[in-house]
């Protein structure tokens, strides 16, 4: 479970939020909604542990994320904002490294099936630096495929410069996970429907 | 746990190296400067050989602290950059020892060619057998140092404007000691007094950056991505 108390971000001389509170349970979803610069990723940043709150805390299963660390880590799935992939390596070759980082075991089928299922078994093999915007978001996308055993997933824009194949993909890996008893914490400026979830919005900036 | 742990430095070296091979010539850049830097003070100073015997140590540790300079934007910029770095702070293994994976790929692609290319740059200063076996071996124990203190450096500096700079100006500092006691363990072969002193000083600052400088860079590193 993960417990978000009280948190104040501060960028600059600018507050972006305070006295945010909210909690995450198993099988449910939350959605970050607001304008850009309200906060969105600042607050995604927050929870991975990325950068520090203001003040407030951000706990996982009672204990302070900071003071669990690496236990806290091998809970955590997290999309960020760029995708994390080296323009130099191809598909499978960015996906093999980031999986052995995350210590998640896959074997080289495994790695094309998880590109298969994303629509990209062509350029499986091409470097990614020619692939195009939603190529390589679905590049690091297919991570998802494996990390079912990780309970919960932040991702900061995932629908980004998808197409609409490629969405209801996405919506439904994020479905089977909150299914499957997982938590998924994610931001997005488009309409997305996740039936049959619990999925609650957050909107920043607006308090 | 452990096993996890192995799979991940060797998942960090192996990415490194490929990169570097696919990418050839930021490594070329490096390794051509330091020949280039060294080979411009015979032609500089003139064919005296007593005086090029004089200066040699000097320069090519000289070239090699700045060579290493040079490289160093790239051990975490570009992983800054593309977020790689976001995930390598979010593992589940121990960042420090991540970050000596990253320290020892940097060195491999970086410091170990400037390490072999050492002794024949060595002969156009017309230095004797025994002072460039000293030299490839002062190298050999000092390169990795200023790869182990310059990624602190690196790590401070990251996504600050002018970082290449700064990164200079906080770990040439730093290089000093490093210098003094490799160039004097030439030296010290040459004149006939032993360059053991030297070597063992040098290998004690490497078994203390060791021990320091990827926790210190971990840290480093943690502080720039917030």
């Amino acid at each position: 479970m993960l417990e978000v108390s009280q948190i104040e971000c501060v960028r600059g001389s600018r507050r972006l939020f305070s006295d945010l509170s909210f909690r995450l349970e198993a099988h449910q979803a939350l959605r970050v909604r607001g304008e850009n610069g309200s906060g969105k990723t600042s607050l995604l940043r927050i929870v991975a542990g990325l950068s520090p709150a203001e003040s407030g805390s951000v706990s996982w299963n009672n204990g302070h994320i900071r003071a669990l660390g690496e236990d806290y880590v091998r809970n955590l799935l997290f999309l960020g904002h760029s995708n994390g992939l080296k323009d130099d390596l191809s598909a499978v070759e960015n996906l093999r490294y980031a999986l052995a980082l995350a210590g998640v075991g896959a074997d080289e089928p495994a790695l094309r099936a998880a590109l298969v299922q994303q629509g990209l078994s062509a350029i499986a093999d091409l470097p990614v630096k020619l692939l195009s915007h939603g190529q390589k978001r679905r590049v690091a996308l297919a991570r998802l495929s494996f990390s079912a055993q990780k309970p919960l997933w932040i991702l900061d824009e995932p629908f980004i410069a998808l197409d609409t194949a490629s969405v209801e993909t996405l919506a439904r890996t994020i479905t089977t996970q909150l299914q499957r008893g997982g938590m998924v914490m994610f931001t997005t400026h488009q309409e997305v429907a996740l039936p049959g979830t619990a999925m609650r919005t957050l909107e920043l900036g607006a308090h | 746990m452990k096993g996890l742990l192995i799979v991940g430095c060797r998942a960090v070296v192996a990415r490194d190296l490929l990169i570097a091979l696919r990418h050839r010539s930021d490594v070329l850049t490096t390794f051509f400067f330091f020949v280039i830097v060294v080979s411009l003070f015979p032609l500089g100073v003139g064919p005296e050989p007593d005086t090029l015997r004089e200066i040699a140590p000097g320069v090519v540790w000289v070239a090699a602290l700045l060579a290493a300079m040079l490289s160093l934007a790239r051990m975490f910029g570009t992983d800054y950059a593309d977020g790689t770095l976001e995930q390598l702070v979010l593992t589940p293994q121990p960042l420090v020892v991540l970050v000596m994976a990253k320290v020892a790929a940097h060195w491999l692609t970086t410091g170990l060619p400037l390490v072999l290319i050492a002794p024949v740059l060595g002969l156009q200063f017309d230095l004797p057998a025994g002072s460039l076996a000293t030299l490839l071996l002062s190298l050999l124990i000092g390169t990795p140092v200023l790869s182990l203190i310059g990624a602190v450096g690196a790590a401070l500096t990251l996504g600050v404007r002018g970082g290449a700079a700064l990164t200079a100006l906080l770990v040439l500092p730093l290089y000093v000691p490093v210098l003094i006691f490799g160039a004097g363990a030439v030296v010290a072969t040459a004149t006939g007094t032993g360059s053991a002193g030297h070597l063992s000083l040098l290998g004690a600052m490497l078994m203390i950056s060791l021990v320091f400088a990827p926790w210190a860079t971990a840290v480093a590193l943690r502080i720039s991505m917030e």
